[in-house]
């Protein structure tokens, strides 16, 4: 049962939005803190170029491209949402959660191929940021999937489709957590 | 869920209706039954903790002893011990029960909403904080027992088993830690968003008690403190268990790194504790003063100020690490800075005694025994922030006085000065007072005696995490260790004074005077629904709205001597 206070709007954004912000909040502190710390080991150690050089740019590019698209899909469901269509909403959302599903699938065999190369989590400080950090960031893809064919499986009978925002907004930051870790791990050298 | 509007939380007969016991109090969505929840486990957890403290003050006054109900205290005993004692004061003691209980129960009540905005949220940010602290709990009996690592955690000794033989303990100690803040984080959602999105109509931002402001920036800053720690554990787990090298010197890492994101949460965390008991303590202040709470914007700036500045002082934790004494000097800066809100608010405080009629209540006596003793935990903190004197006193019991200074008056004094406050609203009874001052004056004065000697063993360089100064000559002379044997037995007279609080709590309880809706004649809007309140607070359709700000005590143009917030005129 929706507790009245839910019900309710004092500042003018909608709870479940103000919600979803404030766990974007500190999910930025999350990987800020990582991050932050591995900008500055990468400061003191230039050798890191030679082991980044040995990550799959065009695999990294092309996840990029993926999970860009799957976060327009996100956004057309928003749309279809809004305008309460629910059934295309959630074929919109089962797109964004393919997305995603070729971005891990590529991130398979990239990690598959760097392990069998002897790049492992412990080759290297360099190596043990990547795959922590996108390990982290994987983990991310993996819940937002989930939630995602829940709020998918709602919003096709109709109910509760203004969680396909709110999952849209969390989606969008996955994206632009990826839009960090792809020149930050890959593309510096 | 079945809902039963009106009835009694607390009636245990209650059988006619659908709810069962389960549903009512274990997996019950009801904002003051996750309250209770918080706040009984963070007692339970206090209560190990005080067992712990029992344990190794008995050894450090009397070396080799065997204590009563532990037994012979071993140096890895030792070391688990403190670690332990410190992890849980603050992640299951000071935050479980400031921040989580009083956040749960006085949001909706003082807000004047029916429940938290995402009650399932809610119920699951305690089934998660539960399993944190049976993960911590279990750490204890593993092979090697529990962590002893110290609770800030530093490594190498972190990091490796070989050098803190705690192979299990340490990485189930780092798993606690880690679950502890996911609850948090759930709870926190709900704190910030009901705060904000779900008051009373009327209720502006200037008509939102302290305590509550003071609930939503603790919240706020735990938020955003405590990722960066949430990477460190990470990497810190993986350190322990995949051999990666985040942290380890001879293989590229540095271990420095893990203190400056531990303390860049660590500092903020002391904040996030500090803020709900300020705030309880203006409310409670106010009150008793019967007069009209001085400088209520003041306050909730200063506490913006503290937010924001606690930010930039985490190095002042590491002056000894080889931290550029350029920076340290920064770091001296911004720390005495922020003496300066705090200090601000104790006069604020003192302000609004002035020329009140000030009644002695037992909650009175805590949230004036809380200005005075954290008073002394500020000023020994100047010592402590200045780079070059923490350069003599860093990690000795000058240090450890220091703080207890600061998290005694936080966690215990708060939890009291709270608890004989909303006692009567939580569950409809008064406590006893002279009970409750017998408790007060038994707590406060030994309490003194602990840690006032402890300043003094610490100027005399007696470190830290020593587990027997019998091995040290200079510190083991007759006049030292009896300072130790003298702040054990202060410490033994304490706790032994805390049954008299649950002896009081129980019979009251069971026999206490019927409290009626407004004991204390407060004006918040807690204060104007049933005691203890139904489950939704208020019928749906009594929800109160708000018409003034909620200090307005003795106003000259009323009759009585307070103007609940609710009343139109």
């Amino acid at each position: 049962m929706r507790p009245i206070a839910n019900t309710r709007d004092v500042t003018g954004v909608p709870t479940g939005r103000l919600a979803i912000w404030w766990v974007i909040g500190s999910e930025i502190v999350i990987f800020g803190g990582l991050l932050a710390s591995y900008l500055m080991y990468r400061l003191a150690n230039p050798g890191w170029a030679g082991h980044a050089a040995h990550t799959n740019v065009v695999a990294g590019g092309f996840n990029t491209f993926v999970l860009l698209t799957s976060s327009l899909f996100a956004v057309l469901a928003h749309q279809a949402a809004e305008a309460g269509n629910g059934k295309k909403a959630a074929k919109l959302l089962i797109a964004t959660t393919v997305g995603g599903l070729i971005f891990l699938t590529v991130k398979g065999f990239e990690w598959t191929h760097e392990i069998q190369l002897g790049y492992t989590i412990t080759a290297n400080t360099f190596w043990s940021f990547y795959y922590t950090a996108a390990g982290l960031h994987a983990c991310h893809v993996i819940a937002g999937m989930i939630v995602m064919l829940i709020v998918a499986a709602k919003a096709r009978r109709g109910v509760d489709l203004h969680h396909v925002e709110l999952i849209g907004i969390y989606w969008h930051f996955v994206d632009v957590v990826w839009i960090f870790l792809f020149p930050l791990l890959y593309i510096a050298k | 869920m079945a809902v039963s509007v009106g009835s009694e939380p607390t009636a245990h007969e209650d059988h006619h209706h659908e709810q069962s016991f389960w549903s009512k109090y274990v997996f019950s969505t009801d904002h003051k039954v996750i309250a209770m929840q918080y706040m009984a486990t963070g007692v339970v957890m206090g209560l190990i903790a005080g067992f712990f403290a029992y344990a190794f003050r008995m050894q450090l006054a009397f070396p080799g002893m065997d204590v009563p109900g532990f037994g012979i205290v071993t140096p890895a005993d030792y070391v688990s011990l403190v670690t332990n004692h410190g992890s849980i004061m603050v992640f299951w003691v000071a935050m479980p029960v400031l921040l989580a209980a009083y956040g749960n129960y006085l949001i909706p009540l003082m807000c004047g909403c029916d429940d938290m905005v995402f009650p399932k949220i809610n119920r699951l940010s305690y089934q998660v904080f539960l399993l944190s602290a049976i993960v911590l709990v279990a750490s204890f009996f593993v092979p090697g027992g529990g962590f002893g690592g110290a609770w800030t955690a530093y490594p190498p000794l972190s990091a490796k088993a070989e050098y803190n033989l705690t192979p299990l303990g340490s990485s189930l100690w780092v798993l606690a830690v880690a679950l502890e803040f996911v609850a948090f984080l759930l709870g926190g959602i709900n704190f910030i968003t009901t705060a904000m999105n779900s008051r009373a109509p009327g209720m502006k931002m200037y008509d939102i008690p302290v305590v509550i402001w003071m609930l939503l920036i603790a919240s706020i800053l735990f938020m955003l403190s405590v990722g960066p720690l949430i990477a460190a554990a990470i990497m810190l787990l993986f350190d322990q268990n995949l051999g990666t090298a985040f942290y380890d010197p001879n293989r590229g890492g540095d271990p420095v790194l893990w203190q400056h994101l531990f303390w860049f949460f660590g500092h903020p965390e002391v904040y996030v504790v500090l803020l709900p008991t300020i705030g309880l303590t203006a409310d409670i202040i106010s009150v008793f003063s019967r007069k009209k709470l001085f400088a209520y914007r003041t306050i909730l700036y200063t506490a913006f100020g503290t937010g924001i500045l606690s930010f930039f002082v985490w190095a002042h934790h590491q002056f000894i690490s080889g931290i550029d004494p350029r920076m340290a000097h920064i770091f001296t800066v911004t720390t005495l800075l922020i003496s300066i809100p705090i200090a601000e608010m104790m006069f604020v405080y003192i302000a609004t005694l002035y020329g009140g009629s000030i009644r002695f209540t037992t909650p009175m006596l805590w949230a004036l025994a809380f200005i005075g003793e954290f008073l002394i935990g500020g000023v020994t903190g100047i010592f402590l922030g200045a780079s070059g004197a923490d350069i003599y006193l860093h990690d000795t019991y000058f240090v450890l006085a220091h703080f207890h200074y600061t998290f005694f008056p936080i966690t215990i004094i708060g939890f009291y000065g709270g608890i004989t406050y909303w006692f009567p609203k939580m569950f409809g009874k008064m406590m006893n007072e002279t009970l409750g001052k017998i408790h007060f004056w038994g707590t406060i004065i030994p309490f003194n005696f602990i840690f006032i000697p402890l300043f003094f063993l610490g100027m005399a360089g007696q470190h830290r995490r020593i587990y027997n100064f019998e091995h040290f000559p200079e510190l083991a002379t007759p006049g030292l260790q009896n300072i130790r044997v003298f702040a054990t037995t202060a410490l033994l007279i304490m706790l032994s004074f805390q049954l008299v609080f649950f002896y009081n709590f129980i019979t009251s309880l069971r026999k206490g005077k019927k409290a009626g809706k407004n004991p204390w004649k407060a004006n918040t809007l807690e204060w104007t629904t049933e005691s203890p309140p139904p489950h939704g607070n208020w019928p749906p359709s009594e929800l109160p709205s708000v018409y003034r700000p909620p200090y307005e005590y003795s106003h000259p143009d009323r009759e009585e001597d307070y103007w609940p917030q609710n009343v139109p005129n």
